[in-house]
């Protein structure tokens, strides 16, 4: 049955794919890179990574999605007609995709337990991280714990990514004066949804990053749902408001806070005599260390994330408020 | 069948992968450019994914009465790499509104222009 359902589902992935290529509408094309977005989390749901699922589905389907439409309520919906030819493109592709479905009759075969990829360290992880870690989810334990630093890396490149945005875009100032447009006025029915869910949103996040341990979910998945929670009370109520409840200037501070927390955990246990991260000796009990470690840097991913994915959108957002103004 | 099934997954991840390839190539607007981009990126998670499944395991949690899991190292890799990979998208948008002000389109054909007449 799981067979089947990865079947189809692959079938409607690649229908979609296909379909972005001939629409010239880029409203649509974005909507459909949305439902694009929700399918892989289906797939991933189907071929057991419910971590990277979650991710998928608040990442791919739900900021990348508004950052698009952000940007194209700046640049305009319509795609011009392509003045390249068709035929070289369609020649190199072919080639291209002939050469590596060549190179998959190599590959072993799909799910057999006996590939090479299960046969090397995943064994250890399976069987010795619930004992060493004490956690029952061998994906946070793998994530925040033995390729720990490995995590580290990732969220500075995240905060150098809104350095990045912050330097092309610039921050929206506090207390600037409201484009007309700002908000939703005329949705009733949408401010009135958008108020219910707002709060249920955030104590979801929050139990996200507290039982990522136990559970699917961890601090990119909280962060990322966090910021969601704030987008949509900046979408539906306009930007100023948005800004009023958590600064930009804050949010700089907390986005550098999560990626200091992180660290300090590491020299904190170099203080204590072992290496970096090196969480077994942040309490008596090895695993009681663990706890604390993989805690204290789940909460610096997720306070980075959150401030990196809010503050992003508050840069494009700004940018749309400008042009609206003018 | 076995061998079509037991290579589906990869034909579909080398059939996504090209389409995102396409987009990135023919297209002059920039935004769709970036769509092609994420395409192309998902494609190499679901190959990653992919590999990790064990047909007849379960998701890399400890439950009791499984003794079968799927491979929890490629699921780290992707995980982080998606939140990476949004974060590198919003740069990219950031860059095409940056284009946008300064030139006026988001049109490759047409900004090329524009430099080439200065």
């Amino acid at each position: 049955m799981s067979d089947f359902i990865d079947l189809v589902l692959l079938a409607m992935l690649a229908l979609t794919g296909l379909r972005i290529i001939f629409l010239k509408d880029l409203f649509a094309v974005v909507m459909l890179f949305g439902i694009y977005s929700f399918l892989t989390a289906l797939i991933f749901i189907n071929l057991d990574a419910v971590d990277v699922a979650f991710t998928e589905a608040a990442v791919g389907a739900g900021i990348s999605t508004v950052l698009m439409l952000g940007t194209l309520a700046l640049t305009g919906r319509e795609e011009k007609e392509s003045s390249h030819s068709s035929i070289l493109p369609l020649i190199v592709v072919f080639i291209t995709g002939a050469a590596l479905i060549y190179g998959t009759l190599d590959m072993e075969p799909f799910g057999n337990p006996d590939n090479p990829i299960h046969k090397h360290v995943a064994p250890r992880y399976i069987e010795d991280s619930p004992k060493e870690i004490g956690l029952p989810n061998m994906v946070t334990s793998v994530l925040a714990s033995y390729r720990g630093f490995d995590t580290l890396g990732e969220v500075v490149v995240v905060f150098a990514a809104l350095i990045a945005v912050l330097s092309l875009l610039g921050v929206p100032k506090e207390g600037q004066q409201k484009a007309p447009a700002s908000g939703l006025k005329s949705h009733q029915v949408l401010r009135v949804v958008a108020k219910l869910i707002i709060s249920p949103i955030i104590l979801f996040a929050l139990y996200v990053q507290f039982h990522g341990d136990f559970g699917p979910g961890g601090g990119f998945q909280a962060g990322v749902i966090a910021a969601a929670a704030l987008i949509l009370y900046a979408l539906v109520f306009g930007l100023p408001n948005a800004v009023a409840v958590i600064g930009p200037r804050f949010l700089k501070f907390m986005a550098a806070a999560g990626v200091l927390l992180y660290a300090s955990v590491g020299f904190f246990s170099m203080y204590k005599g072992g290496n970096f991260l090196d969480y077994n000796k942040l309490a008596a009990d090895p695993v009681a260390g663990q706890h604390y470690g993989i805690l204290i840097i789940e909460l610096g991913v997720g306070i980075t994330v959150f401030a990196v994915m809010l503050s992003i959108y508050y840069a494009f957002g700004n940018q749309v408020e400008r042009s609206n103004i003018q | 069948m076995n061998f079509i099934l037991d290579h589906y997954n990869y034909w579909i991840v080398v059939f996504l992968m090209m389409t995102g390839f396409y987009i990135v190539i023919t297209a002059n607007n920039l935004v769709k450019k970036i769509v092609g981009l994420n395409v192309f990126q998902t494609s190499v998670f679901i190959l990653y994914i992919s590999e990790a499944k064990v047909s007849g395991g379960t998701a890399p949690i400890v439950t009791e009465g499984a003794t079968l899991y799927s491979n929890p190292l490629p699921h780290v890799l992707i995980l982080t790499a998606i939140v990476v990979g949004v974060a590198v998208t919003a740069v990219g948008l950031a860059l095409i509104v940056r284009i946008k002000r300064a030139y006026g389109t988001v049109e490759e054909n047409e900004f090329k222009k524009m430099d080439d007449a200065i």
